[in-house]
């Protein structure tokens, strides 16, 4: 709004001072008066469609009635909101808007409001619920930019439709249209078959922008580019007009930022095991079936259902099974034990415990309670009476094969404790996921030149004595980047890696590798053979002397680079060709 | 040269890392095994030049082992995988020379494997023995002046 000059009027005979240019309605909700409104938006430009707005002005001896929602104040004007007259035209409309669409509740509230119980007019659909009141072709016009619906036909059959009646190919499916209908006259339908797990339970994004999680750090919203209307069609931008602060910026892009440091500590994490993998498990065919995060954010008390546990019908579960090792000790899928299962799942079947009265079944293949506190916490769930069962679970199913069996989930597992085969229906099952290496595990190696061990965690540089240092100097590693690890083990790994690169720093020399290789300028030929074989991008090649050099720092005297040199520029310091031919010699000296 | 008593020589290139680690504990301990490898320490397998090979057989060797560490493992990231590459390629060379592909032989032993070092060394010596000597050089030790 633009800082434009004051003008006075007079609402029900209340004086007030407003900028030039504001509407009627805006100036009577400064004075907190309510006119009641059914195709106004704030964020819209006023389209004076449904006319229950309307007030009487007085402008000397004249007075009129206008629709406030696009009336601009003018000096000096008297407006009447409640007077005879516009309270008989405002009753009027919303009889003729009533007969129009009897379904729609907000229409029968504000009629309710302006006394007035049933219409006189004939009722053509007793379920119509729009009020064409244009505000959804407005949204899709101004502020979405999509164009997708619009109104067809005139008279009686004006209509809100989208072109020849089709599937609008302009519709971006933003839900926009939906969301400002006053009415509920538009739904929207989930025609792409997304199953909702658990419904009270929807993780995906509600809105594209959010705070990604409520213990976010910092605890500041972001703009989710994906679900974003304005990334898709250059408008909307809503969050911009209504953040008093103009926080929002949506020219905003990702930066690359170049900072040289000494050291770097590599801690990307992991990411959970997606149990769709293992169809037999019915993740995603069947309800309450969750992962173990979404059990996390289920219990957590400030989830959507306050930290209550429940099922997908609102209920409480009766009985509840915790599947272990789900994509861990497993050779079709992770053959390594993913470490933090085994607690998490005895610490759900603790809160399920507390927070319900259902019967507990933890699957487990072994316990594996290794830190400290821990196995006196095994001990504790024994004793609270959650069921043990040692057994790889073959499959979670709903095909029930007794009466106790119909509505639950049935777990098939082999006890083998006492070696027999058991289905036993449950309510809820919670799947135990494994940790696997993040997504671009290897990419990052290859950026920083470590390498990965065999199941693309990366490798440290020796098991016991140096568990946070890499194979390249300066590179820490901490946490589950490493391997799977509880929070205890990676703070103090985290810790470890933070001193190892403080000492680095401290220190503040480079100790070399003795043997790395060097390239004899002289008789390099700069055929480049050396620079794609380093492991290392140590030899980088010179284009203006057109020989290859090897940077001291990054070498690791691997002697790659020396063994295909073809004309031998390249040597090895105390691995020359000459010292290795030397020793096959000796070896036949008898 | 049907001799019983033929002892053949053989030439072993060992990564620093995991298979000279490797000979290292079948040493410290104490396993018994063939006495006819004579090692030559090199930090990677990568670093094993297809010269190195062909000299040890000019010399007299009648085998060649490389022995590195597990592809995956390898210190310097894939030393190992280039070993694999030129073994693959040498041995095609050496068997049109008249040498068999039995006489050059790659093996994966780790630091940890001790006993796979011990077995490695038994077997190659072995089949090396029902092979024969090499020939080359006269199986002697004569220096051929190139």
């Amino acid at each position: 709004m633009s800082k434009n000059k004051k003008i006075k009027l007079t609402i029900n005979k209340k004086s007030i001072e407003v900028e030039e240019g504001i509407t009627i309605l805006q100036a009577a909700e400064q004075l907190d008066i309510k006119i009641p409104t059914l195709c106004y938006h704030p964020l819209l430009e006023p389209y004076a469609a449904c006319r229950i707005c309307m007030v009487e002005i007085k402008i000397g001896d004249t007075s009129e009635l206008v629709t406030s929602c696009n009336t601009k104040v003018r000096k000096g004007m008297i407006v009447e909101t409640d007077s005879e007259r516009a309270l008989k035209a405002r009753k009027l409309n919303i009889e003729m808007i009533m007969a129009r669409a009897p379904a729609a509740e907000k229409v029968q509230e504000i009629a309710k409001g302006l006394g007035i119980e049933k219409t006189r007019f004939e009722i053509t659909d007793p379920e119509e619920k729009c009020i064409l009141c244009g505000l959804c072709v407005r949204t899709c016009e101004q502020i979405v930019g999509a164009n997708a619906i619009s109104f067809s036909e005139r008279g009686k059959e004006r209509k809100v439709y989208t072109p020849f009646g089709e599937p609008s190919e302009a519709c971006i499916g933003c839900t926009a249209c939906a969301f400002f209908c006053p009415t509920e006259a538009i739904t929207v339908e989930d025609t792409r078959g997304r199953k909702v797990i658990h419904e009270e339970l929807n993780l995906g994004p509600s809105t594209a922008i959010r705070v990604p999680i409520r213990q976010a750090v910092p605890m500041v919203p972001f703009i989710d580019e994906d679900t974003c209307i304005h990334f898709k069609t250059g408008e909307c931008k809503i969050c911009e007009r209504v953040c008093d602060r103009e926080a929002v910026n949506h020219e905003m892009e990702d930066k690359e930022i170049e900072v040289e440091v000494g050291s770097v500590i590599l801690a990307s994490g992991f990411k959970p095991f997606d149990p769709r993998r293992i169809p037999a498990y019915g993740y995603g065919r069947f309800n309450n079936i969750i992962t173990a995060m979404e059990f996390e954010k289920l219990v957590n008390a400030s989830s959507p259902t306050d930290g209550k546990i429940f099922l997908a019908n609102g209920e409480e579960p009766k009985s509840v099974g915790i599947i272990h090792c789900v994509g861990s000790r497993d050779e079709n899928y992770n053959e390594y034990c993913s470490r933090v299962c085994c607690m998490y799942s005895l610490k759900f079947a603790h809160l399920i415990k507390e927070k319900t009265n259902a019967d507990i079944y933890d699957f487990y293949i072994d316990m594996r309670c290794f830190g400290k506190g821990y196995e006196e916490f095994y001990h504790r769930l024994l004793e609270e009476g959650t069921r043990f069962i040692r057994g790889r679970v073959s499959e979670v199913t709903d095909i029930p094969l007794t009466e106790e069996e119909t509505g639950k989930l049935i777990i098939r597992v082999e006890d083998t404790l006492i070696g027999i085969v058991r289905r036993i229906p449950v309510d809820m099952v919670i799947l135990a996921v494994g940790l696997e290496p993040g997504m671009d595990q290897n990419e990052i190696a290859r950026t920083f030149n470590i390498s990965c061990s065999q199941d693309t965690f990366f490798l440290e540089r020796h098991p016991k004595l140096a568990p946070v240092s890499t194979f390249s100097d300066g590179i820490f590693l901490a946490g589950s980047c490493q391997s799977p690890k509880d929070i205890p083990d990676t703070v103090a790994q985290a810790g470890a890696a933070a001193s190892e690169a403080l000492a680095l720093a401290d220190k503040g020399i480079f100790e070399l590798e003795p043997i790395t290789a060097e390239i004899d300028e002289e008789l390099c030929s700069g055929c480049q053979i050396c620079v794609g074989l380093c492991p290392f991008t140590a030899i980088t090649y010179d284009k203006e002397k057109g020989i290859s050099e090897i940077n001291d720092a990054l070498c690791k005297g691997c002697g790659t680079c020396v063994s295909a040199c073809p004309c031998g520029a390249s040597q090895q310091k105390h691995f020359r060709d000459a010292q290795i031919f030397a020793e096959i010699e000796g070896i036949f000296i008898e | 040269m049907g001799n019983e008593a033929f002892e053949p020589k053989l030439v072993g290139f060992l990564c620093n890392w995991c298979s000279y680690t490797g000979a290292d504990l079948a040493g410290t301990a104490r396993m018994t095994y063939a006495p006819n490898l004579r090692i030559i320490r090199v930090m990677c397998s990568g670093r094993v030049d297809p010269q190195f090979v062909l000299k040890a057989f000019k010399e007299g060797a009648d085998g060649v082992l490389i022995s590195g560490c597990h592809p995956g493992d390898c210190h310097y990231q894939e030393g190992n995988y280039k070993a694999l590459r030129r073994h693959r390629l040498l041995s095609k060379m050496l068997e049109q020379l008249g040498i068999e592909r039995e006489r050059f032989r790659l093996e994966w032993v780790s630091a940890a494997e001790g006993a796979k070092f011990q077995q490695v060394c038994n077997e190659f010596s072995e089949q090396i023995k029902k092979l024969g000597p090499l020939g080359l050089n006269g199986g002697k030790n004569e220096r051929n002046e190139t």
